[in-house]
């Protein structure tokens, strides 16, 4: 652990700024913002020390206007370049009344440059500058955000591009970076507190006497009955966001050059608080080629689902005179609108937004319950399959796992009417739970049989019409270096309350875990499997790490990925090999979430002396 | 788990064999095997008969199958009936390095297939070669125990200190204030108008607040007839009901304070329920329960019916109310949400007096029942 032990003066600096800071711009003078409007969309920097000036000011979007935070004077901050095996400096500058951290999502740092205050570091202080010093041991595509006190939801973010020390597989004629994220003139602690009081408060699709939802009365009574809402999609909506595209409302025109014939790489960031996207771009195929920063064997999809704090490289070969890129939110109350442009001013059409989805007996937990109306349809066909005589007397089956059984894309959404009895089953039979999940009125739910929803496109998408991406399509383009199997496995529950706002992990808030790290001995693999004991879709991310994604991939080939959406009442599984010392944050990538509690510390041994 | 996903194609594999063996003896070449980037992408078996094959005395060793791609093979509708792989021998096979990826065997029938004398029990696994798979080197999970606390050596605990106990504070739901008022309203009826409160608010955590509720109503030129007020502690008892308990002080008539027991939530089909038990310092037991609904229309047009029925064990004359059921009041409101803090309302409500109450409201010249229209606003924050 002694190299580990730097002289807190060597990482600490304070008052960096002088007298010859005034021919700065404000920002980084640390001047008051206050009435200063912050710039949309980010420049770059690069090179071997990179100064990040926190500030604030007045964000104004599409005529609305509020609070923000803005690193470097911009919403989002600045992208920050860096090149695979390069020594860096990342010196940030906190010019706010209160402490700010930058957490650099994604990146593989010592634990105490991970920027998350009470786990990695102090927090940066009023007046503070804190270097994060580091190789830079990756490439890929990553962001970095604020870890301090909701800041993460008003602006406090920006990009990460990593470029290869070699060649890079993907070669495209251009090269641009897609930021998503939200505008609200609210406070965060507004939507926090509206949040706890009131459940739905953001969601105005409800069901009503008036919808045109595919529901029947026996449907709406069971979701009654049940205290539940079939269109609890998003708690966050479109009723108070703008959904942001590199910090440009939709109908600020965000604009991406491109000339006919050039292959166009997109680097898609989530940098939302709250927000799944659905992304396509009409009349343009996509090919995925990476993956929250890690190459991916290409596949070309039509549509594909993004999560809160994952990243998708595509590719594009715009033919058009211009092409919409469609970033709707997942519960489709509305959209971030981008342009690619053959020339500056082109526009192609904008489409509406698509009607809302529901949820389905899938993600009440119910997957593979009733089988009555099952679609196999893109699951892979069986029709033909004649298992009648096979004799399989003697044969062993001891060491055969079924867990990567694609059920994904089954489709049981639109056969919810009359097929879904209830009576009978109890939505929240705490007898299958674990004895470490603690039972209490922080689980309103327990998924009765939470089947592994890797395959599922997520939320509204199984039955669109055209390719999307799931997780299983996912290959990782280069061997992962650790082939061992798992020596272990171990359950996490997701767990919660919507009625109370309340999350969690394994029924256990934060405060009630905050002494009880998860811990692994170093280098130890671990398969973790996530169960999703509520109706929200989790994207959970540990910090520190890859993980590999157990989604049917050769087990050499299994996607690396630092951030998981496990699908409502389904699961998900991941192996992790622990070898990044120290304490990490593991959470849920929900603001408002991890905020209510679904927040735990992961502890990772230092190696042995000598090893 | 891949071992056992990999049998299959193994198996497969292996029929694919003698024409690409006997070609590379041909050559003159070490019977070792190199299958190193075979492609067998988009192989059609349709209809393949394996029937009756013999293959007892294969002997696969030191066969290499690394980079081999069976990528979009399709083996639809394969036959394998009545194979016997009895006495095969997989020994020394080295299958690194493969790639399984996207083979599709829908469609394959595997009938007749017979696996009940394969003897697997002299496979020599021995010397097959992972490739860089390290399958032992196991490492033991953690031994240590006691809170995080690496960051520590590295900053100080002190330093460390204070930011541990805001993320604590910070990430796990901080304390909430709710004010409500459910209903504020005007009432147009026989006699003389009224108005009524009906107000609660909380402050506190998840599961732990502390409660105040009060209402009242009263009639115009008359001054207010019945009001208290409540102050609750409230213990969250399962996912959508709390506990509360507390006292009831009569703000108006006799004086009277209760200790109170009671629940409020949130029922099946979405009732929100309140429902207590009040004990007064002159020994009366009573009890009041009530319901309403939320029914959108819209997603900001609202109709609640709403019911309150007040019970007592015994008569209380001084107060004018029998034993039993005492009163029922039943409303229906119609609100708008300007936003969900401020909704304006219309509605009308019927109050009835039963039993030994209706008795005494008759004996003091009063109606027994009566219907009033309303006018009102829901407010919270």
């Amino acid at each position: 652990m002694s190299d580990l032990l730097v002289s807190r003066r060597q990482l600490l600096e304070v008052g960096a700024l002088g007298a010859g800071a005034l021919a700065l711009p404000a920002w980084a003078r640390g001047a008051d913002m206050h009435g200063a409007h912050i710039r949309k969309g980010f420049d770059e920097v690069s090179g071997h020390r990179i100064d990040l000036t926190v500030g604030e000011g007045i964000q104004m979007v599409q005529g609305r206007q509020g609070h923000a935070f803005a690193v470097n004077g911009s919403v989002p901050g600045p992208l920050v370049r860096l090149k695979e095996g390069q020594h860096v400096q990342l010196a940030v500058t906190n010019t706010l009344a209160e402490d700010t951290s930058i957490h650099w999502h994604g990146l593989l740092v010592p634990f105490q440059y991970d920027g998350v205050p009470g786990v990695s570091f102090p927090g940066i202080a009023p007046g503070q500058t804190f270097v994060a010093d580091f190789t830079v041991r990756q490439s890929g595509t990553y962001w970095w955000h604020s870890h301090s006190n909701l800041q993460e939801q008003a602006g406090h973010y920006g990009p990460i591009v990593v470029e290869p020390a070699g060649p890079d597989p993907v070669q495209a004629d251009r090269d641009y970076v897609l930021l998503l994220s939200e505008f609200t003139p609210l406070h965060p602690h507004t939507i926090m507190d509206k949040l706890k009081k009131g459940e739905g408060y953001f969601n105005y699709q409800q069901t009503s006497w008036t919808d045109d939802y595919p529901l029947d009365g026996a449907d709406r009574r069971m979701w009654a009955r049940m205290r539940m809402m079939a269109t609890d999609i998003l708690d966050v909506t479109g009723s108070t966001y703008t959904y942001l595209a590199n910090g440009h409302g939709p109908e600020e025109g965000l604009e991406y050059a491109f000339n006919k014939g050039e292959r166009v790489r997109l680097r898609v960031i989530n940098g939302s608080a709250m927000s799944f996207f659905n992304i396509r771009i009409p009349g343009v195929k996509m090919w995925v080629v990476a993956a929250d920063g890690q190459n991916v064997r290409p596949v070309e999809v039509d549509e594909f689902q993004i999560g809160t704090a994952e990243t998708y490289d595509i590719v594009v070969e715009p033919t058009g005179e211009a092409h919409t890129i469609v970033a709707e939110a997942m519960d489709r109350s509305g959209m971030a609108v981008a342009t690619l442009a053959s020339r500056p001013g082109a526009r192609a059409e904008v489409p509406a937004l698509r009607d809302p989805p529901l949820l389905t007996m899938a993600d009440m937990g119910m997957g593979g319950m009733d089988h009555g109306g099952m679609d196999h349809g893109s699951g892979g066909d069986m029709s033909g399959m004649d298992h009648g005589e096979m004799d399989h007397g003697s044969m062993n089956h001891g060491s055969m796992n079924h867990g990567s059984m694609d059920h994904g894309s089954m489709d049981m959404g639109a056969t919810a009417g009359g097929a879904m009895d209830m009576s009978g089953h109890s939505m929240r039979d705490t007898s299958l739970l674990p004895d470490d999940v603690k039972v209490g009125p922080g689980i309103d739910m327990v998924a009765m049989n939470p089947v592994d929803r890797m395959g599922d496109p997520g939320i509204g998408l199984s039955d669109v019409g055209h390719r999307v991406l799931n997780y299983r399509d996912l290959v990782a383009l280069k061997m992962n270096p650790d082939h061992r199997a798992p020596s272990r496995e171990m359950e996490i529950h997701l767990t919660g309350n919507m009625e109370r706002y309340m999350w969690s992990f394994d029924g256990k808030k934060f405060s009630a875990v905050s002494d009880e790290p998860i811990r692994f001995g170093f280098n130890e693999r671990v398969r973790v499997k996530l169960v999703n004991d509520t109706m929200m879709a989790h994207p959970i991310h540990l910090h520190g790490h890859f993980f590999e994604l157990v989604n049917g991939a050769n087990a050499m080939y299994q996607p690396l990925k630092h951030t998981v959406i496990v699908q409502p009442g389904g699961s998900a599984r991941f192996d992790l090999t622990a070898n990044e010392p120290g304490d990490w944050a593991f959470h849920c990538h929900l603001l408002y979430h991890m905020h209510s509690g679904m927040f735990q510390i992961v502890s990772v041994d230092f190696p042995e002396n000598g090893e | 788990m891949n071992r056992a996903v990999s049998m299959l194609p193994l198996v497969l594999a292996v029929l694919a064999l003698p024409a690409a063996a006997s070609a590379q003896e041909a050559d003159g070449e070490e019977p070792v095997m190199d299958h190193g980037s075979m492609d067998h992408g988009e192989m059609d078996h349709p209809t393949m008969d394996h029937g009756s094959m013999d293959h007892s005395t294969m002997d696969h060793g030191a066969m290499d199958h690394s980079t081999m791609d069976h990528g979009e093979m399709d083996h639809s509708t394969m036959n394998h009936g009545e194979m016997d792989h009895s006495t095969m021998d997989h020994g020394s096979m080295d299958h690194s390095t493969m790639n399984h990826g996207e083979m599709d065997h829908s469609t394959m029938d595997h009938g007749e297939m017979d696996h009940s004398t394969m003897n697997h029990g002299e496979m020599d696994h021995s010397t097959m070669d992972h490739g860089a798979m390290p399958m032992g080197g196991t490492v033991a999970p953690s031994t240590a125990t006691g809170p995080a606390n690496a960051a520590d050596a590295i900053w100080g605990t002190d330093a460390m200190a204070a930011s541990r106990t805001a993320l604590v504070h910070e990430t796990s739901g901080m304390p909430v204030l709710w004010l409500q008022a459910d209903r504020l309203e005007y009432q147009a009826k026989d006699g003389p108008d009224g108005y009524l409160w009906d107000v609660q608010g909380y402050y506190g955590g998840d599961l732990d607040k502390f409660w105040i509720k009060s209402e009242g109503e009263g009639a115009f030129g008359e001054g207010v007839e019945d009001a208290e007020i409540q102050a609750l502690y409230s213990r969250a008892i399962g996912p959508w009901f709390d506990l509360q308990a507390g006292v009831r002080q009569d703000l108006t008539g006799p004086s009277r304070t209760h200790a109170v027991i009671g629940v409020q939530g949130v029922a099946p089909f979405m009732f929100e329920v309140d429902a207590a038990a009040f004990l007064s310092n002159k020994g009366d037991l009573t009890a009041k329960v009530e319901a309403e609904l939320d029914q959108r229309v819209t997603q900001r047009v609202i109709l609640q019916p709403r019911a309150e029925v007040s019970l007592s064990a015994q008569d209380i004359p001084e107060l004018s109310v029998g034993a039993g059921i005492d009163a029922i009041e039943a409303g229906l409101r119609l609100r708008y949400h300007f936003t969900r803090e401020f909704a304006p309302y219309i509605g009308v409500e019927q109050h009835w007096k039963l039993g030994k109450s209706a008795d005494y409201a008759r004996a003091d010249g009063e109606a027994t029942s009566s219907t009033a229209f309303v006018a009102g606003l829901r407010l919270w924050y």
